[in-house]
């Protein structure tokens, strides 16, 4: 009685090729495996030996679906290595590019992935025979996020315009005018999209997370800040190695990132909005008000809502930077390389992203750490089937591993960021 | 004529970073519309169901790294009447080919947390040294017009219209000035393959190589140039070394600036 296993041998409608183990023994789950199997791509070991001013490039291809992520954590830390400071319009315009990135990433998982679990579709065209509307509003949006990207980076999908110091080329004014008038009426559509996102059925599930993420004295946090959590961590990314460990487990090609003494912690949206509600604008705390969350949110499922809530805050955060906008005299700052170790922590659509760098006289690469958000994550992913299976037991067993795998997109996994990082033996082939 | 059934497309994941299939779910304006004219019958970024095959068409993307992927995309192979490779991983074996080059003793030397978690193969191969293709899309990322194009040729049964020749009429096409000629830039597009639609010398950058060789490209006498702007060998080394590696004309043009 109650002697189940749940197995999910490919997860889907998640970026990356993982799989689910969860076994259950008289009512009692005795082991949860969120397995990655994707295979490495060596990353950090082929960049040993590559200019510095290759990173931003490069570590974009770790990841189609947040390449910007990957080209301002490397830009970052890369300037932290060399004394720079990109400011003024150019730094708004790395926020307004990671603006165009959270809206086509967030709205992509929002309604494509994640939606459909709440609804009982197997995916967003099954859903789209019902309910058309919100599954055009939503290719239109993030159509729009997708157009930031281009305009500012050149293609959605690993953007060429990205350079330590700037940018190899800065848009003009009225370049922007015609996006400006679709970002606002796609602020409206977000509007609704939090709106219709608070209506789904949620699950009663809460727990005592530790939220990690970036906190800046005036902004919401995209490039810069220091990272902290509600359970006392504040430090610089500068300090990161001291404060996080990694952990190499058996079943999973990625490895585990913990807080030293301390274990599992949870980064993404819900830590950002839980970490930073008062530094979002006054409409995207409106609308998180409006629908019904608290400025702190526990439960993993209603990410949802809160992904949609950065989503209008990206919106109205890109039409100020838009609005404020005069051309630069020079697309970028100087940069003159020198020996030293980089830095940098940046909030990618799925949470932190740490890049940090070591660099010789000429300007070569020597070392290279990646901590992607997913690897971050799957600790705190197992904890919450730990809890949440006893709960849906006895559910049928085709419903009960639809429920997991929803527990398992709460998070939005990148599993193709996740693995590229580690470091492995080769087998020979024959 | 009136069509029997839908056609069934398939999308392959492998060793990649899941931007060209991602590239579908970015045709806002065309997937529904594609999606009324086709079967989605297995792609597992996008749905939870799956069909079983033959497919009509299977999508490819990544490069072969594992024994285990070596294994699996034979069986893809049977299960598919056609099959398209999309991105420099799937048709050149990508950045993580990277590791071709070096010395397997370099990698296994380094010190792992516990490798016999792991197992992986010595060098990133692309699909065609293992299987047939059918056709090639070339990019890192691929552009998603050719995508739609691609789909919609293979289910009409005729052949896709990509131009094969180089980034350089692309540039002519679109009216930017030779970033080469007219600031000493160095420029892969004299010998890249067209389909991205020139973008990088629009940004005033030089073309980076993401979209691979294109057919007969004249290696030698671009990096002569290239030499000729100041650049160094090493540099020229790993310019033709980057997501592409180790297509021929690119592997072979970087072996001969290695000391």
């Amino acid at each position: 009685m109650k002697n189940k296993t749940i197995k999910v041998g490919y997860l889907a409608r998640v970026e990356g090729e993982g799989a689910l183990y969860i076994k259950v023994k008289g009512g009692r789950v005795t082991d949860v495996k969120l397995k990655i199997f994707e295979p490495p791509r060596f990353f950090e070991a082929f960049l040993r030996g590559r200019d510095f001013a290759e990173a931003p490039d490069i570590t974009a291809r770790i990841c189609g679906i947040c390449p910007v992520a990957y080209q301002m954590s490397a830009v970052h830390a890369m300037e932290d290595a060399f004394g720079v400071k990109v400011e003024g319009q150019l730094r708004a315009l790395r926020r307004l590019l990671y603006c165009g990135e959270w809206i086509e990433s967030h709205v992509l998982h929002i309604a494509m992935l994640h939606a459909p679990d709440f609804l009982g579709y197997q995916d967003a065209i099954g859903m789209a025979k019902d309910h058309p509307e919100i599954v055009e509003t939503a290719l239109k949006l993030k159509k729009t996020g997708n157009e930031i990207v281009s305009l500012l980076g050149g293609r959605e999908i690993h953007p060429i315009n990205v350079r330590v110091g700037g940018f190899y080329k800065a848009p003009a004014k009225r370049d922007f005018a015609p996006l400006l008038e679709r970002l606002k009426w796609a602020r409206d559509r977000g509007r609704e999209l939090v709106r219709w996102t608070a209506r789904l059925p949620f699950p009663d599930f809460e727990r005592d997370y530790e939220f990690v993420a970036l906190r800046h004295p005036d902004e919401y946090p995209f490039n810069e800040g220091r990272l902290v959590s509600n359970k006392g961590l504040d430090i610089s990314p500068r300090d990161y190695d001291d404060t996080f460990v990694e952990e190499h487990v058996e079943h999973s090609n990625a490895l585990h990132s913990v807080i030293a003494g301390r274990g599992e912690y949870f980064v993404g949206p819900m830590a950002r909005y839980s970490l930073n509600f008062d530094r979002l604008s006054a409409l995207a705390q409106e609308a998180a008000r409006e629908a019904g969350i608290s400025p702190v949110c526990r439960n993993p499922f209603q990410s949802i809502i809160v992904r949609s809530v950065e989503v209008l805050y990206a919106f109205d955060e890109a039409i100020r930077i838009i609005e404020a906008y005069e051309m630069p005299d020079r697309p970028s700052v100087e940069v003159r390389p020198r020996a030293g170790t980089g830095y940098s922590c940046t909030e990618a659509p799925r949470g932190s992203l740490y890049h940090r760098y070591q660099i010789d006289d000429g300007g070569m690469i020597v070392d290279t750490k990646i901590v992607p958000p997913t690897s971050q994550n799957q600790k705190t992913i197992e904890s919450d089937l730990w809890q949440f299976v006893p709960d849906y037991i006895d559910l049928p067993d085709t419903d009960l591993k639809w429920k997991c795998e929803q527990a398992v997109r709460n998070y939005d996994p990148c599993i193709s960021c996740a693995t590229h990082f580690l470091r492995l033996e080769v087998e020979r082939e024959q | 004529m009136k069509r029997k059934r839908k056609p069934k497309l398939a999308v392959w994941k492998f060793a990649s970073c899941d931007g060209c299939q991602l590239s579908l779910l970015d045709c806002e304006d065309e997937l529904l519309a594609l999606a009324a004219e086709i079967e989605i019958a297995n792609f597992p970024e996008a749905s939870r169901a799956v069909m079983k095959g033959p497919y009509d068409l299977s999508l490819v993307e990544g490069s072969i790294t594992t024994p285990h992927d070596a294994e699996r995309i034979q069986k893809v192979r049977r299960a598919s009447k056609r099959l398209v490779t999309i991105g420099a991983c799937a048709t050149a074996g990508g950045i993580q080919a990277l590791r071709n080059f070096k010395d397997v003793k370099e990698f296994t030397r380094v010190v792992y947390a516990t490798p016999d978690y792991i197992s992986t193969l010595d060098k990133s191969t692309a699909i065609s040294d293992h299987v047939r293709v059918d056709f090639e899309l070339q990019g890192c990322p691929i552009n998603k017009a050719q995508l739609v194009e691609v789909i919609s040729a293979f289910l009409n049964g005729r052949k896709p219209n990509t131009p094969a020749h180089s980034v350089c009429v692309e540039c002519k096409l679109r009216g930017t000035v030779c970033v080469m000629v007219a600031h000493g830039t160095p420029c892969l597009g004299p010998v890249t393959h067209a389909g991205c639609g020139a973008i990088c010398p629009s940004y005033d950058r030089g073309c980076y190589g993401c979209f691979g060789p294109m057919e007969t490209p004249n290696t030698a006498s671009l990096s002569d140039w290239w030499s000729g702007l100041g650049v160094k060998e090493g540099e020229i080394v790993r310019v033709f070394r980057s997501f592409n590696a180790y297509a021929e004309p690119f592997r072979k043009e970087s072996e001969k600036h290695e000391e």
